[in-house]
């Protein structure tokens, strides 16, 4: 096809200018690609932070800060949960597992998580990942302390290091626990969900912790007399409602349980302002590279002058012309699209652990979804109308050629 | 080979006629000089004869055609087909290898691609060039050889009519007799009639006719 070699012979021409103009265009679509894919992937990690649980069991607050509590550690417990709630839920015959969570401890920032064996048997992230260690094990002893990949991490711990908690989650905070210092029984694997930046210790051991007699003979008891929320896993799903709705009306104290994924997607709608952007700042910078497109392709038309008027003469229509700026444009495009698909796949090799460790930021199996080709389709639509100008220019050029 | 009847053209941004030609009719295989100072209009009326512009008034007929009236698509077509044109320079693309160059035309031609490629070999060995220059890249060429090049494609196609503007002032004068020895040499073999425009009228001794643009005029006489 005339088409096709002169188009490319046309770019190979201008070898230089074209290969500066596919990359901006390419670092732009990576930039949209990369942005598109972590916004689909920070929702889909984000919506898996827990899996399997069936309610979120706490006091009467309000279903966004439950969640934030319980599974994301933010935030202060105004109120708890007692002790005798907790064995009720235990005792009802269609619970089959309960995880207790109590914050209101730090250790450098990170927040202080009381909990229980049952954690690490039935605590489900990400589909069916439950929680594994990277060293170590779980807490046996009172002042065991687990602590999450990023914690570890970050401030350089191994298994056997003494920690000292702090009450309250006051970084810099006065009042240290430091007659109970913690060792370290155990290193948790990277999971991409709030776990990572937590430190978990026995609810006995945060009772020893704030019982204040160092040394003393007699065992304090170290029964808790509260929890913050409780994760509750039913024998059986289609149970989750009547017994959200007996917790609910709980008489002796009030209480309320939510379905954890009603209460993700909602505090994820909540975070759509900052999802949106991202999108938007990133269309911004592929409009920017179009423009540039557009830009090379108009400076072109200079030195083409005689060129087109050439194809003119030899009785090519000035739809020719269009066609040719057009098939330029895509041609351009098209590497772009290839080169930015090539990085992106080179990046999702080699990245991932990388993105997981670092950013605890999990990606799906494969970054080229059906959204991923959807967008490609889109930005070759884009190219396409862009060139329009160039093409619509050549046209016009043709028509009212003047040959010298 | 062409009749021009009753002529006139302006350019949108200006009022005055800058051709008003009454009549004026070449017969086939006549070779016709037409002086012509810059700015008289000389490329205005190339591009006319070739249909790329048409005239707000008058008939141009080439062959069996009345050009004007003709679509513009058509006009292409016919351009394309009939029609062989050499100018001043830049007449190649220049990334293009020379016989893709010669390609641009013979593809509208009749003849298969095979027919066509062994008739632009046939032509660029009788114009000096031989087949390891076929597969250069025209910016590659000397200016001398690639104004040949132009003469092979713009008469590939074995045009009814060939036009050719300002093609030597490009050349010293010693490849300028050359450049039109082979141009005229080669007419010589076809019925193609030629209209050569040039301000340089030293030249106009190698044609059969010779014409100035201002007897063509509608004020001249």
């Amino acid at each position: 096809m005339m088409l096709i070699k002169l188009a490319w012979h046309s770019l190979g021409s201008r070898l230089g200018t074209v290969l500066l103009t596919i990359m901006m265009m390419s670092v732009s679509i990576l930039v949209l690609l990369s942005v598109e894919n972590i916004r689909h992937q920070a929702k889909e990690s984000f919506q898996q932070s827990v899996s399997d649980v069936d309610l979120i069991v706490g006091p009467r607050t309000g279903q966004i800060n439950l969640l934030l509590y319980s599974i994301f550690h933010i935030g202060v417990p105004t109120h708890n949960l007692s002790w005798d709630s907790y064995q009720m839920l235990q005792q009802q015959p269609e619970v089959d597992w309960t995880i207790p969570l109590s914050l209101g401890d730090s250790h450098q920032g990170y927040r202080v998580v009381g909990s229980e064996q049952q954690l690490f048997e039935h605590f489900r992230y990400r589909a069916d990942h439950s929680l594994e260690f990277a060293s170590g094990n779980a807490f046996n002893e009172t002042y065991d302390a687990v602590v999450g990949a990023e914690v570890a991490a970050s401030l350089g711990y191994q298994t056997g290091n003494a920690i000292v908690l702090a009450h309250g989650i006051a970084d810099t905070s006065f009042s240290r626990h430091d007659n109970h210092p913690f060792q370290i029984s155990g290193i948790l694997k990277p999971t991409g969900t709030p776990i990572d930046r937590s430190v978990f210790i026995s609810l006995t051991g945060l009772e020893a912790m704030h019982a204040d007699f160092p040394g003393a003979n007699t065992a304090p008891d170290l029964t808790p007399q509260s929890v913050t929320a409780v994760l509750v896993g039913l024998t059986s799903k289609i149970k989750t409602f009547s017994l959200q709705r007996e917790i609910n009306t709980y008489s002796a104290e009030a209480l309320q349980a939510i379905l954890p994924g009603v209460a993700l997607s909602s505090l994820w709608s909540m975070l759509s302002g900052v999802e949106q952007t991202l999108w938007v700042i990133s269309l911004l910078v592929l409009l920017g590279a179009l423009i540039g497109m557009v830009n090379v392709l108009l400076l072109s038309m200079r030195e083409r002058r005689h060129e087109l008027a050439v194809l003119r003469a030899l009785g090519y229509h000035p739809s020719f012309l269009f066609a040719l700026l057009q098939l330029e444009a895509i041609l351009i495009t098209a590497s772009s699209i290839i080169v930015a698909l090539l990085a992106l796949s080179a990046g999702d090799m080699w990245l991932r652990e990388w993105l997981l460790s670092q950013f605890g930021l999990f990606l799906a199996d494969s970054l080229l979804q059906a959204g991923t080709w959807r967008l490609v389709g889109g930005i070759m639509l884009a190219a396409i109308l862009s060139a329009l100008l160039p093409a619509v220019n050549a046209y016009r050029q043709g028509l009212g050629t003047q040959l010298r | 080979m062409f009749v021009i009847n009753d002529l006139k053209f302006h350019y949108p941004d200006d009022d005055n006629d800058l051709l008003n030609i009454p009549h004026w009719q070449v017969a086939a295989g006549e070779s016709v000089f037409l002086s012509a100072p810059s700015g008289t209009g000389k490329s205005t009326l190339v591009n006319l004869l070739a249909g790329i512009i048409t005239p707000q008034h008058g008939t141009i007929r080439v062959m069996d055609s009345v050009i004007n009236h003709l679509s513009s698509r058509q006009r292409d077509a016919f351009r394309a087909r009939h029609i062989g044109m050499v100018f001043q320079q830049f007449n190649l693309i220049p990334y293009l290898s020379v016989m893709d160059n010669i390609r641009l035309a013979s593809r509208f031609s009749d003849m298969s691609r095979a027919e066509a490629d062994e008739r632009s070999h046939t032509l660029l060995q009788m114009l000096g060039l031989t087949t390891l220059d076929a597969t250069r890249q025209a910016e590659q060429l000397s200016v001398g050889q690639q104004q040949r090049v132009a003469i092979v494609r713009a008469l590939v196609n074995e045009p009814a009519l060939l036009l050719v503007d300002e093609p030597t002032s490009a050349l010293d004068a010693a490849h300028r007799d050359q450049f039109i020895g082979l141009l005229m040499q080669q007419l010589d073999t076809s019925r193609t009639s030629l209209v050569f425009v040039s301000h340089d009228s030293s030249l106009k001794h190698h044609f059969s006719r010779h014409v100035h643009i201002g007897q063509l005029q509608h004020d001249a006489d």
